[in-house]
């Protein structure tokens, strides 16, 4: 999880500094999001591949995100088509499925995709640090990106703990049932991760404060925005923009 | 007049909340020897000791003094935790980068140093401690004993006058030991070392204290005592200090 894997590269949009990335992505991301438009959809969805395959980053890595992600949207599936109401599709025996319901769940489905592969291809590609600082230089709440570093921080922290104590109980021979013995062990074990992971998260804390942290994380390889970035920019907010225009068609 | 000492503490009381009896009571210190070793029971309240030293912890009663100066604002504890690098117990808790290159330029980064001469100030560090190589690796996956010394470059890059050294030999192979009394033996710092490993503190420091009841002070040099014992290697010449 920290590895940041697909922060490793050096493509064309791992270079790219990540405000520029940050306004891209949002601007996109909101664009693909709010449409009704398939084709404004599918166009997105198609731009979101390009962009991936400018990253240079193995497809089997974003397969299984993606995977993860349309779980949900699989769920979708499974009861827009006979919930939606609207026209007929077809009818399995006594259940009909409805076109609107389909409709909506494949542009869903495909919004979704977009918007993952995106955000992968553009925020992705930096380190969470260089974002953190990013966003820290467009201006937004101090705090607000204190709290993204240190999510991002101590999830790890807090699983790493958890795993611990699992650990634990499986070599003292704990298998989980159906009993209350199991849901008693449970509860001791989350709420056991809470008071370990916050005493070490203080700890980690400590840590950084003595070494001179002020709540700016700076991070080791500074971004300079570049002329390239501007042109980057201008590229993906026309594409936006044209996007946008699309849902008027 | 002679110099102040780099820390002093007078008259330092500390309750932890929920807590009625003081873990430290009226404690007076002041460094005067470069090497200090500091022995205790477990509980006693020497990690407290240390954390009050960087001013994690503000006592009830008393003061802190750095260069004889009453520390008193958020900038004078800046100062003296540029100067004063505190070794944790856990180096678990300490390195939280991705990388090692990374977690050592923290210190120097947050000191104002630029990006390149933050990455200087780490390469050489972990250079001087013989980690050469290790700066693209990856904090939690290193071992317990490279931890640690990763967790002491990350301290000595920001080029502090004393170190604080919290039980450092705990779960330190034989080789990772060697070479940490090595380190310490190279530096020209201040050093208060906490520890249980009585071999470690007589190759490491020159006078001994105690932390008892809330206070400490400095052991008597020799105590002569007769006990028995019993080792591998109790034909060989060897020294003694308990």
């Amino acid at each position: 999880m920290m590895d940041e894997r697909f922060a490793q590269g050096n493509s064309l949009l791992h270079t790219r500094d990540p405000k520029a990335k940050i306004i891209a992505a949002t601007a996109f991301v909101t664009a693909s999001a709010i449409t009704n438009s398939f084709t404004v959809a599918a166009v997105s969805f198609a731009l979101s591949i390009v962009l991936f395959f400018l990253t240079k980053l193995p497809v089997q890595l974003v397969l299984k995100r993606l995977l993860a992600v349309n779980s949900f949207t699989f769920f979708l599936w499974l009861t827009l088509p006979l919930t939606y109401g609207g026209s007929e599709f077809t009818a399995v025996g006594p259940l009909s499925l409805s076109m609107e319901g389909i409709r909506l769940a494949a542009l869903i489905t495909l919004k979704t995709n977009a918007i993952v592969i995106s955000i992968i291809a553009l925020l992705g590609t930096s380190r969470i640090a260089n974002i953190g600082h990013a966003l820290e230089s467009l201006h937004l709440p101090q705090n607000l990106c204190f709290i993204l570093l240190f999510s991002y921080r101590y999830v790890f922290v807090i699983y790493q703990e958890y795993r611990r104590l699992v650990r634990a109980a499986q070599l003292r021979c704990f298998v989980p049932a159906t009993s209350i013995h199991t849901y008693r062990t449970f509860g001791y074990l989350f709420g056991m991760t809470l008071v370990k992971s916050w005493n070490r998260a203080t700890r980690v804390h400590q840590a950084m404060v003595l070494r001179g942290f002020d709540g700016h994380l700076i991070p080791l390889s500074q971004d300079r925005y570049t002329s390239d970035d501007t042109i980057f920019l201008s590229v993906m907010l026309s594409l936006t923009l044209l996007l946008i225009l699309l849902n008027f068609l | 007049m002679p110099k102040p000492p780099i820390i002093e503490l007078r008259n330092i009381s500390y309750a932890y909340p929920h807590n009625s009896m003081p873990i430290l009571q009226n404690l007076n210190f002041s460094v005067s020897d470069k090497h200090v070793g500091v022995i205790g029971s477990n509980g006693c309240g020497k990690t407290t000791f240390f954390q009050i030293i960087v001013g994690l912890l503000t006592p009830d009663t008393g003061q802190l003094l750095f260069h004889g100066e009453n520390v008193a604002n958020k900038k004078q504890l800046r100062e003296l935790r540029k100067e004063v690098g505190f070794l944790f117990q856990s180096a678990d808790d300490q390195l939280f980068s991705p990388t090692v290159i990374e977690d050592v330029a923290f210190g120097p980064l947050n000191l104002g140093y630029s990006s390149a001469a933050a990455e200087k100030i780490a390469l050489e560090t972990l250079m001087d401690l013989g980690l050469s190589g290790f700066e693209e690796r990856i904090t939690h996956k290193l071992s317990g004993g490279e931890k640690k010394l990763v967790a002491l470059a990350t301290i000595l890059a920001m080029k502090p006058k004393m170190l604080l050294l919290d039980e450092p030999t705990n779960n330190l192979d034989p080789r990772t030991r060697k070479r940490l009394i090595d380190i310490l033996q190279g530096l020209d710092l201040y050093q208060i070392i906490i520890s249980h490993d009585w071999d470690f503190l007589d190759q490491t420091s020159s006078i001994l204290y105690q932390v008892e009841h809330g206070h400490i002070h400095k052991c008597e040099e020799d105590h002569i005592h007769v006990h028995r014992h019993i080792h591998k290697a109790g034909d060989h010449p060897h020294r003694h200090i308990h």
